[in-house]
């Protein structure tokens, strides 16, 4: 049975130093929305439950990165965007993704490295984006995507848009120097930018122990002039309440916050990563006293009086959606190799073959994206099933 | 219309960009009230105000990765480095995320990071650099480094408005000491564009920025005491490199001095050298030669930085030399 939030008191929160400000943040979700919550963790599971199989077969040709047990964390923080806000994912939110727009195919077409993946072939597992949908892909050093979510929002702010900007950092990454340039510029510019550190315990194989001398993550805020709010990352509902809160300060013009949820990651780095640095029993605790679907399922059947049916049905709705999408990325085809040569720049808009490999140079043209593409106007194509 | 200066035209190109286009912003340290270390920004804050000319932290990675994000959602930003220098700490950003944006994510980043380069001023080692060889290196970037207060102003407008993140380096030696007369009306200079300086028969110098005063200099000195014709080649734009005319001038010439103020290994001279042997070898009556800093970092004393730093009579040496082959 699921256990109460007080299951793991070693990294329960410790200080709510904003809360409370906003009574629609703390307003209690429809039925309708409780369940939406419910089936985009599910999704984000089954989905990368789908994944580890694709990647024993080998299908998945790099690295799997799981967010098992972050799933809260993830789709509740992202729930609290409106559409036309934008974030930025990190590599364990795929759950964020999927609740702004990104699809259980592109998913998998850009793992298994397809040619009409999201990024065409070109970047891994969920490094990618899509600004009509509203997320930013990525990139691998830690720490970058918050200036350059310090500049998206800084647009927002300059022409006067109604629109916040969300960015994950996780605990290793608070260490860069990326990180406090980007947070601090933010703060200055009182930039409608909502900071999320997701303290899952470990960067690879560090400890928080040996990541900062600081008690909690959330202290940070102080330095910075901003609030700080911790939440327990495994309590969608919570993570929901102390996100929306952010996002209404940061839509009222009261720039920062910087929230830390506190979670646990109950897989390795990526999924070649044994885990052999972690304390005997440590995950299984996590697995078996602090599961995020396990908790809010004991929620919705309990005080929000869902039938275990209605679960059972979405269970299995996700299961259908997730069989179809795999069945559709198996028969994409790789990607072309001279589309390699494309769209590094808007102009030149190809680079040139090189001498030695001359002689194939017609299959570029015909992959080549017609006029328009990569400008601000044009947004990507949506993906071709050939 | 009147001369202005090297300085005064990059102001010039951004003001102009600025009232064409509102999406176009400036920001960096001490670029507003103070008008920037150098002035280049001076008098921007009172047009444009507050929102169009921000006063940064000491932030180099905050800043250029914050131009990238506004630049993704359609704005233009202009970055100051207040000394090129310090673009080492912006590394990361630029040619990991920036470089890569649109090719990875098909995200545009139409930004200008710009800012004072180059020695001859006493600058020392963190005052002085020529960081431009890195940046060539990247697929994603491009890079133009102006000699003339025309092309600086042509220029600087291109970098605008181009779809892509352009660094533009400005020669902190030619800030004042270069004037022209800017060209009425729109002006401005085609990125990857090189321009013949000085026409001539005898030898090519392909060279930009600061030397390439020192390359005409030595132009005249060889004509009047060699009777040599000397063609001088300002390539203007790094990256992307103007290929055509750099073949163009050595099969015109059959001989090729290279010449950059960067330090020698790994500098642009070494990519020019190869692409002449790979596509004109055949043209060429002697070796590529090249005229460059020496590997060191810039040291402060004039005794030391001017021996470090390519002069004008190491150009005419140089050149003999290639010319007697």
């Amino acid at each position: 049975m699921p256990p109460a939030r007080s299951a793991a008191p070693s990294r329960a929160p410790r200080a709510t130093r904003a809360a409370g400000d906003a009574a629609a943040a703390d307003a209690p979700l429809s039925p309708e929305r409780l369940l939406e919550l419910y089936y985009w963790m599910r999704l984000t599971r089954t989905l990368e439950e789908r994944l580890v199989a694709l990647y024993r077969q080998t299908k998945v040709v790099g690295g799997l990165f799981r967010s098992l047990g972050q799933e809260a964390d993830s789709v509740g923080s992202a729930f609290a965007l409106e559409r036309r806000d934008v974030l930025s994912p990190l590599i364990r939110n795929l759950g964020s993704m999927l609740v702004k727009g990104a699809t259980p195919l592109e998913i998998l077409r850009q793992y298994m490295a397809k040619g009409d993946s999201p990024t065409r072939g070109r970047e891994l597992n969920i490094h990618f984006g899509d600004r009509d949908r509203g997320f930013i892909g990525q990139i691998s050093p830690l720490g970058d995507m918050l200036p350059v979510m310090a500049g998206v929002t800084l647009s927002f702010k300059m022409r006067g848009e109604d629109r916040v900007g969300l960015v994950y950092v996780g605990d290793g990454a608070t260490s860069t120097g990326a990180f406090h340039e980007g947070i601090n510029f933010a703060a200055v510019q009182r930039c409608p930018l909502v900071v999320i550190v997701e303290n899952n315990g470990y960067a690879y194989s560090t400890p928080t122990s040996r990541q900062t001398a600081a008690k909690q993550f959330v202290d940070k805020a102080i330095g910075y002039g901003v609030p700080g709010e911790q939440a327990d990352g495994n309590d969608i509902l919570a993570v929901y309440a102390a996100t929306r809160r952010a996002v209404d300060r940061a839509r009222r013009g009261e720039g920062v916050t910087l929230l830390e949820f506190m979670t646990y990651r109950r897989k390795g780095h990526a999924e070649h990563d044994n885990q052999s640095y972690v304390p005997k029993g440590e995950i299984e605790r996590w697995e078996r006293e602090n599961d995020p679907v396990a908790r809010f399922t004991q929620r919705l059947t309990g005080e929000f009086g869902v039938a275990t049916a209605t679960l059972e049905a979405m269970d299995d709705r996700v299961r259908a959606e997730v069989d179809a999408a795999t069945d559709e990325a198996e028969k994409s085809p790789p990607p072309q190799a001279l589309d390699a040569l494309v769209g590094v720049y808007a102009d030149p808009p190809r680079a040139e073959t090189l001498w030695y490999r001359e002689g194939d140079g017609a299959v570029v043209e015909q992959h080549e994206r017609a006029e328009g593409w990569g400008t601000y106007a044009a947004a990507p194509a949506p993906p071709k099933a050939d | 219309m009147p001369e202005i200066t090297y300085l005064e035209a990059i102001r010039e190109g951004i003001v102009e960009e600025m009232a064409r286009d509102e999406n176009v912003f400036c920001l960096g340290e001490d670029i507003g009230a103070y008008g920037g270390a150098f002035k280049v920004t001076d008098g921007l804050l009172a047009r444009f105000g507050e929102q169009r000319v921000l006063d940064t932290p000491i932030s180099e990675v905050g800043i250029v990765g914050a131009a990238a994000g506004a630049a993704h959602m359609g704005m233009r930003p202009v970055v100051e480095m207040q000394f090129i220098d310090f673009i080492a700490n912006a590394y990361d950003m630029l040619t990991n995320y920036v470089a890569t944006a649109r090719y990875r994510a098909f995200l545009p980043c139409p930004m200008v990071v710009r800012g004072p380069s180059g020695g001859y001023v006493r600058g020392g080692p963190f005052h002085s650099q020529n960081p431009e060889a890195g940046f060539v290196h990247t697929p994603g970037l491009k890079v133009v480094y102006p000699a003339t207060a025309e092309d600086a102003k042509g220029l600087i407008k291109s970098a605008i408005r181009d779809d892509d993140c352009v660094l533009f380096f400005e020669h902190k030696y030619l800030y004042r000491r270069i004037k022209g007369v800017m060209p009425e009306g729109d002006h401005t200079v085609p990125i990857g564009k090189a321009r013949v300086a000085r026409e001539g028969t005898d030898l090519s110098i392909i060279t930009y920025a600061a030397t390439v005063f020192k390359a005409l200099e030595a132009a005249e000195q060889l004509q009047a005491e060699d009777g040599v014709s000397v063609e001088v080649l300002d390539l203007r734009t790094l990256a992307p490199l103007d290929d055509e005319a750099i073949q163009a001038t050595v099969r015109k010439t059959n001989r090729a001095l290279v010449v950059h103020e960067d330090t020698r290994t790994g500098g642009l001279a070494g990519e020019i050298t190869a692409r002449i042997n790979e596509q004109s070898f055949a043209w060429l009556d002697a070796p590529v030669l090249r005229v460059t800093a020496h590997d060191v970092p810039l040291p402060y004393a004039p005794q030391l930085e001017d021996f470090v730093l390519p002069q004008t009579s190491d150009i005419v040496r140089a050149a003999r030399a290639v010319l007697s082959y």
